[in-house]
């Protein structure tokens, strides 16, 4: 079930109003050429209804055009403010619960009660069932259920543990059970909560490097047809017509691109709300952006294209030793073992008839990345392992025995039909292979295969064997895979894609995927995860769903086609908009330009009104648009581009041309 | 219009295998030609006391062009104002006054040949061999050798970057691309091509001005004076050079500079030759051939829609003869000799090239017809003069690249390279430029009383302004005429114009590649936007399209297109 944080909200009109009004304080239009100059350019309109009310020649023509500029930039900040405003209702239940956050900080073994603003990195504070958890850290000690929902809006309680990667605690989320003891990591006013509540806000924002460019472009433009406008005056003079100064403003407002850089800042802050309510929590609005330029995607195998809860489904025993002797050894060396893998070892030798217990004191070996195995060290000296092939073929050796061919001959048949080969040995001999078989999620593939239509390399990461990534990797349909990955190996691999000058993601939550996490372009951790993963990744996923890399792909791209696209059509627009406003100028003065009235207007007046009307209202018109961004198909580029094309420039041409006539059609009505 | 098709079928026909002999001129790789000039070459280098060899960054590439040029235009300025009192002076013409000095001065090293002087009139042997012709050599030249520099840096792969000794990005040795240029293209090419006009007819003399006498008795005229001198060469480089300046006023409307129809094809087809021909370069130094064969594309669909405006624009008659039973061709301004269509296309490539060469007048065109020759040097970038013309086109390339990027989800690219708002910014500033002088110069010029000085009030008169403004800009040369344009405010505006439209269009798209080398190239993808793609030539049509027309709209519709629609009604 998911937590109302989640649903948009609307703000009310009022507020929006008011906030829409508050932005048309110079300082806070500056930061905006292209509206700046519409706020000028009303001035200067309303500078000259002034002044023909006081000469007393007709004002209401230049009153209307000096309204229709203030609702212009007026709807611009309402799209700024409405993006923002859907984030701040966010911040607000945020920050209160921020507010009520206390710590019982441990000091000299005693507890003392202080506010979470007072804490430091290294205090380590106690929770116990029932309270909120003060601040960002690791558990130290204890395991324990958290409800996290006021940060994920997820209200299915997870187990976080001491030692484990999921070790991490987010402050503002409730303990269910236990008792625990976390050491703080992360300054007061940096965590998570937070972040989240800077970056809701839009506090935090600052404009993305493709931003900056097409704030440049779009400068650039604006400069262009402030010339283009200015040099009208002299021209249409020396030919003898006269020019209006508010019919000249229109004209100016019409041709610069205001659709776009009215909607420009609420398209980005749109794109970092649409992640968060994907649940994704960028650090900078780069992040989101970055996103869409991805060429690689790290996957872990385990979560993301499988299940994760291997089975084991056989007992292969090598020919020398008996079935049962297997059978009864991988029970020994599960029995204490809580990993989905050995469980279903348990209850698979159960169900074939094993009876064996642990004997008292026998010595559980937990599986390690490095060691790569697992089993157990009885009091009588008997060490039984299983584990990767190698890694019980070093065990073997060590133990003076030997690795029997057959093993490689059991374990290859077993890799090429994508189980993954478990060897267990007993001291120096190995009985047998257990194959645990994965299961791959359904609607995955289908999932990669939209990815390669956009040209992202998919590549598998799996702690298995060579045979079995490739009979995996074959099944999900993933470009690549690495095999036996250790974080040396995933930092590998990442470093040599880079190299080809690739942009690479990766999701992990383990504190040994932090160097490979800050070294991955994208690198999203897991909320689940550890501090140090989290601190490494530039995004964090508080869902902590691996298929996630493959929605913060779509959203960046979104992001940028929207931006292209608005652009498009916002220079497309003033064609139709030169043809409504050039023969009204002229209409007296010039009377053979008529011919180019193609569009029939009532009269010059409504001619010109109803092109900037149509300029003020595509604004709000396109909200909807920045806010839920250009769908974005799964096609080639050029598809894509032919399509955004004929939509956007094409449509943009033609679209205006009726609209511009049925407004004033209305106009026509009235005056 | 069979002779419209063939021209441009002629043109294509040579300037694809000249295009690949171009590509090696500036290939690393050794070129058959070199053989022959090298020995000349080494030579030059040795005398001007540079080496060829050394790879330069841009600033320094760009430092060395600016320093020939501001050599060769003080030279060609001190020329202009002493001629009177130098060598090869037949006909004892004057020094010129300081300020069309200037202007003639800034007008050749921009390969403009904007002329505010009658040629045969006020310019000496000696000017027009030392001063212009060698200027008509030297800089179309260096248009190509910053288009080479600018292709084999932007377009390079990660293994064909070369780097200065100091590590950074290397776009060549300017004086190796220039020389090169010279002795391996232009020398040879004018050399044929003077000779073909010489075999029609062009003269090619040392002898001063030839003196007739005419048989009609009844003229006032008891003896005429015909000028001479060295016409073919000047001809032959002015048509390949994209120069345009003539050894006469008229131009090649002047039967001694264009005698017959063959030598008319010849100089139509040598207008658009080299322009044509780098498209087809580019293509091979890149390795990029579909993006040239696209470029091209764009760039003759642009070129076939305004010849085929002019063309059918002066088909029809001049307003004059409206309602008169003798319906014809619009012939006023032009050779009945060469008639009506041949002149059409002449002044649509001549424009489109940034030529400026002209045998006809162009300010006698039909409003629509010159509302083409205007649009052409707003673009700007139809073959464009040569080099800068693929230059520019280069430029309104990035932004297509820019919008295109966006539009297909991914950061904006060329071939893998980042394109950011640094890029932007330069990109910005040279397209700002051009609506800044040409509008911002005639706005100034007609606002200004007594600095216009036009023959015409009114729309033809705007066009009169608007048109030398452009064609200044677009270092095309040609004129609207009707303008009193010798006096002091035309020389030096149009000198500023000139300038700042053959400099900073260069040297910004210069700087975006070295910029653009020195990043990593990601490598494409499907998800990459594909430039060589219909689709993709049609976003550049757009995009030069929409600047040119959204600037200049306006303009065009308060001049020609009022003209025009005045007319008709």
């Amino acid at each position: 079930m998911k937590h109302e944080r989640n649903q948009p909200r609307w703000p009310d009109v009022q507020a929006l109003a008011g906030e829409s009004l508050r932005r048309l304080a110079p300082r806070s239009l500056g930061r905006n050429p292209v509206m700046f100059v519409v706020g000028v350019g009303m001035l200067v309109t309303l500078w000259q209804t002034g002044a023909d009310i006081a000469a007393g020649l007709p004002w209401k023509f230049d009153l209307a055009i000096t309204l229709i500029l203030l609702f212009t930039v007026l709807f611009a900040n309402a799209a700024e403010a409405l993006v923002e405003a859907r984030g701040r209702a966010q911040a607000d239940s945020l920050r209160s619960t921020r507010e009520q956050l206390f710590a019982q900080r441990l000091a000299a073994g005693a507890e003392e009660r202080v506010p979470a603003q007072d804490l430091r990195i290294g205090d380590r504070v106690r929770v116990r069932a029932g309270e909120l958890v003060p601040c960002d850290g690791e558990i130290v000690e204890g395991a324990a259920t958290v409800n996290e929902s006021a940060i994920t809006g997820e209200s299915a309680p997870v187990l976080r543990e001491a030692g484990t990667d999921n070790s991490g605690v987010t402050a503002g989320t409730r303990l269910l059970s236990d008792s625990i003891v976390v050491e703080v990591t992360v300054e007061s006013g940096h965590s998570l909560l937070d972040r989240m509540i800077a970056l809701v806000e839009g506090a935090k924002r600052q404009k993305t490097p493709n931003e900056i460019a097409l704030t440049v472009l779009l400068a650039a433009l604006t400069i262009v047809f402030l010339i283009v406008v200015a040099t009208l005056v002299p021209f249409a003079g020396f030919v003898g017509a006269a020019t209006e100064i508010p019919v000249l403003v229109a004209l100016l407002v019409c041709l610069i691109p205001t659709t776009i850089g009215g909607l420009l800042p609420a398209i980005g802050i749109a794109g970092m709300d649409r992640a968060l309510r994907a649940n994704l929590v960028a650090k900078s609005g780069k992040a989101v952006e970055v996103a869409g330029n991805i060429d690689t995607l790290l996957l872990d195998k385990t979560g993301t294209i499988t299940h994760g809860d291997r089975q084991a489904n056989d007992f292969l025993a090598l020919p020398a030793v008996g079935a049962e002797r297997l059978r009864d050894a991988s029970l020994l060396t599960s029995l204490a073992d809580p990993t989905p893998e050995g469980k279903s070892i348990v209850a698979l030798a159960r169900n074939r008839g094993a009876l064996a217990e642990a004997c008292p004191q026998t010595q559980f070996i937990p599986f390690s990345a490095k060691t790569r195995l697992s089993g157990i060290d009885q009091p009588d000296g008997r060490r039984i392992r299983k584990g990767a092939p190698d890694a019980i073929r070093r065990f073997v050796a060590d133990n003076g025995g030997r690795y029997p061919d057959e093993t490689n001959a059991l374990v290859e048949r077993v890799a090429r039909g994508g189980a993954t080969p478990l060897v267990v040995a007993d001291g120096g001999q190995v009985l047998g292979v257990i194959p645990l078989s994965d299961i791959i999620k359904a609607g995955i593939k289908e999932r990669f295969q939209r990815l390669h239509a956009l040209g992202i390399r998919t590549v598998l990461i799996t702690g298995d064997n060579p045979l079995t990534a490739a009979a995996i990797a074959a099944e999900a349909g993933v470009s690549d895979f690495i095999a036996e990955a250790t974080p040396e190996n995933k930092l590998e691999y990442i470093r040599r894609e880079q190299a080809q000058g690739r942009m690479v993601a990766m999701m992990g939550d383990g504190t040994n995927d932090a160097p490979a996490l800050a070294q991955a372009d994208l690198g999203l951790a897991m909320n689940s995860g550890t501090q140090a993963a989290k601190e490494a990744g530039n995004m964090v996923d508080l869902d902590s769903d691996p298929t996630k890399l493959l929605e913060v792909v779509e959203i960046g791209k979104q992001l940028l086609v929207t931006r292209g696209a608005l652009t498009t059509f916002s220079l497309a627009n003033d064609v139709a908009k030169y043809f409504a406003i050039l023969p009204a100028i002229f209409a007296a003065s010039v009377p053979a330009l008529e011919t180019l009235d193609i569009m029939h207007l009532h009269s010059p007046e409504t001619a010109v009104l109803s092109a900037i009307i149509f300029n003020a209202l595509v604004i709000p018109g396109l909200i909807p648009f920045a806010l839920r961004g250009v769908r974005v198909r799964p096609s080639s580029a050029d598809e894509l581009l032919r399509r955004n094309l004929l939509v956007y420039g094409l449509g943009g041409v033609l679209l205006p041309f009726p609209v511009i006539k049925l407004i004033d059609l209305g106009l026509g009505l009235f005056i | 219009m069979n002779e419209v098709l063939l021209i441009y079928a002629t043109a294509l026909l040579l300037a694809w295998p000249l295009g690949r002999y171009m590509a090696s001129i500036y290939s690393p790789a050794p070129d058959f030609s070199r053989r022959g000039c090298g020995a000349i070459e080494n030579l030059v280098y040795r005398a001007i006391g540079v080496r060829p060899d050394v790879p330069m960054n841009w600033k320094q590439y760009g430092k060395a062009l600016l320093k020939l040029h501001v050599i060769v235009a003080v030279t060609a300025f001190v020329i202009f104002m002493q001629q009177g009192r130098l060598p090869l002076n037949p006909d004892g013409i004057e020094g010129m006054s300081w300020d069309l000095a200037l202007h003639t001065a800034a007008s050749f090293i921009t390969n403009t040949n904007q002329q505010h002087y009658s040629g045969q009139a006020q310019l000496s042997y000696f000017s027009q061999l030392i001063a212009i012709v060698s200027i008509q050599i030297v800089t179309p030249a260096a248009g190509l050798a910053v288009l080479a520099a600018i292709l084999r840096t932007l377009f390079a792969r990660q293994d064909e970057r070369r780097m200065t000794s100091s590590g950074e990005i290397s776009v060549g040795n300017f004086y190796a691309d220039l020389v090169r240029t010279v002795t391996r293209l232009f020398i040879p090419l004018a050399l044929i091509t003077s000779l073909l006009l010489a075999w029609q007819g062009v003269p090619g003399t040392y002898q001063g001005a030839q003196f007739a006498h005419p048989i009609d008795s009844s003229a006032e005229l008891s003896e005429q004076r015909i000028p001479a001198g060295p016409v073919a060469p000047m001809v032959a480089i002015k048509q390949l050079g994209t120069n345009g300046g003539g050894w006469y006023g008229p131009n090649s409307a002047v039967p001694l500079e264009n005698p017959t129809p063959i030598s008319n094809f010849i100089e139509t087809v040598a207008i658009v030759l080299v322009p044509m021909a780098s498209v087809f370069m580019a293509g091979y130094l890149t390795g990029r051939r579909r993006l040239a064969l696209s470029i091209l594309g764009v760039m003759l669909a642009l070129s076939a829609a305004t010849s085929g405006l002019a063309i059918w624009s002066e088909n029809q008659p001049n307003a004059a003869f409206a309602g008169l039973a003798a319906e014809g061709p619009n012939l006023e301004g032009k050779e009945v000799r060469i008639g009506a269509s041949a002149t059409a296309l002449w002044g649509a490539f001549t424009t489109q090239t940034s030529n400026g060469s002209v045998n006809g007048m162009l300010d006698s065109f039909n409003p629509l017809g010159g509302a083409a020759t205007l649009m052409d040097m707003f673009v700007n970038a139809t073959f464009g003069g040569v080099g800068v013309g693929l230059i520019n086109y280069l430029l309104l390339l990035l932004l297509a690249v820019f919008l295109g990027s966006l539009m297909v989800g991914r950061s904006p690219e060329l071939y893998g390279r980042a394109l950011e708002a640094k890029e932007i910014k330069l990109v910005s500033i040279a397209l700002l430029l051009q609506p800044l002088l040409i509008l911002g110069l005639t706005a100034l010029a007609v606002t200004l009383p007594g600095l216009a000085q036009n023959s015409n009030p009114g729309v033809h008169g705007l066009s009169q302004v608007l048109y030398e403004y452009a064609s200044a800009f677009a270092n095309n040369g040609s004129g609207f005429e009707g303008l009193g344009d010798n006096t002091v405010w035309w020389n030096v505006s149009c000198s500023v114009a000139l300038i700042l439209g053959r400099f900073i269009p260069i040297l910004a798209p210069l700087a975006v590649a070295a910029h653009m080398a020195a990043k990593r190239a990601a490598p494409v993808t499907i998800g990459s936007l594909v430039i060589e793609t219909p689709t993709f030539a049609l976003l550049t049509l757009g995009v030069i399209l929409m600047l040119s027309l959204l600037s200049f709209f306006p303009a065009l519709v308060l001049g020609p297109l009022a003209e025009y629609l005045s007319l008709a009604g």
